[in-house]
């Protein structure tokens, strides 16, 4: 789902810089307050697990592949502020390192595929949190789920963007419904990803599991300052 | 719900996870359009796309240049991705860690 440069014009563009950069900001200044020393290496293991599973591409219908954005997953494994942190190094990385997303499309990226999905993905994860069991199960589940919606929203995120500097005329409400179509079938990879990679982690460390904090008492980590939010 | 494994376990576990399947699963991915490029095409508007600025660059394209085995190229390209990204976002949260005054670091300490 990475944008290249073209599709959306400059002044939209620029306009979504502004925005991640901003929302971003607000990330680093709430990741400062809870950070936790051995949550350095824990993010950037997040940052690089999610960069190793981008570069798999999976076929979904009609000649078409999609690949983990990775949003929900890192939302769930270190909160959505960090986690948000975790997927713009991956797409900065990408765009400089990669040629992967255009330069001038990094702060639309930024927003579909960090921002709507670690905030957005995350609180459809709280939700389900409060409809599913408070197990184990109930946390890899709700992962899934929220992660594969997660994606769906980050298509919503594009036609918008589209819709406001969309370049090449073609009918916003065709490029909405033929994205949301195709990220559907997406979403299921991402939701099984999301979903088995959660499971691991909660079998050896569930205590770094920060979506699974409700489920591990007495072994928060850097939680301190964090208000549990999840079925209180 | 106890941890089995140390965090350094953990992480070294994790990274090598990362690099396993960016240097041997990702050559296999599939090459197929994904799916805002499908659109793209479907819709009429991939040919609004601009070549990137770094698109010369030693590794564009997941693919490090010069090397002649494109299952090669693409795996090495996987490894250096994983190594480069573990540092950077290691190096932003360090950074960010310390941009935190040890007053506040009190402060947010037990609850």
């Amino acid at each position: 789902m990475h944008i290249p440069d073209g599709f959306i014009n400059g002044g939209t563009s620029a306009g979504a810089g502004v925005v991640a950069v901003a929302a971003l900001g607000v990330s680093v200044r709430r990741t400062a307050e809870i950070l936790d020393e051995k949550q350095v290496p824990l993010a950037g293991v997040v940052s690089a697990f999610i960069f190793a599973v981008q570069m798999l591409n999976f076929p979904v219908a009609g000649g078409t592949s999609g690949h983990l954005l990775g949003g929900v997953l890192a939302a769930v494994l270190v909160g959505p502020y960090m986690g948000s942190l975790c997927v713009a190094v991956v797409l900065v990385v990408q765009a400089l390192l990669f040629a992967d997303g255009g330069l001038s499309a990094l702060g639309l990226n930024v927003i579909n595929m960090a921002l709507v999905t670690a905030f957005g993905g995350y609180l459809l994860y709280l939700g389900l949190r409060r409809v599913l069991p408070r197990t184990p199960s109930g946390v890899v589940l709700a992962s899934g789920i929220a992660a594969g919606l997660g994606v769906i929203l980050a298509s919503f995120a594009f036609t918008f963007e589209y819709a406001i500097g969309g370049t090449g005329g073609a009918a916003v409400g065709t490029v909405g419904g033929a994205m949301i179509g195709v990220h559907a079938l997406i979403g299921i990879g991402e939701g099984v990803i999301t979903g088995l990679t959660v499971s691991s982690v909660l079998a050896v460390r569930p205590d770094l599991v920060y979506g699974a904090r409700d489920l591990v008492p007495g072994l928060r980590l850097g939680a301190g300052a964090v208000p549990a939010t999840v079925g209180r | 719900m106890k941890p089995r494994i140390t965090l350094g376990i953990f992480i070294a576990a994790a990274l090598a996870v990362a690099m396993v399947l960016a240097f041997f699963v990702s050559p296999q991915a599939s090459s197929q359009p994904d799916g805002l490029n499908k659109v793209a095409i479907d819709q009429g508007f991939s040919d609004n796309e601009k070549t990137h600025a770094l698109d010369s660059g030693p590794t564009a394209g997941y693919a490090v240049t010069g090397v002649g085995n494109d299952r090669l190229a693409t795996g090495l390209a996987g490894l250096i991705g994983v190594t480069v990204t573990f540092a950077v976002a290691g190096g932003l949260f360090l950074v960010v860690r310390q941009t935190r005054r040890p007053h506040e670091a009190v402060g947010h300490g037990a609850p």
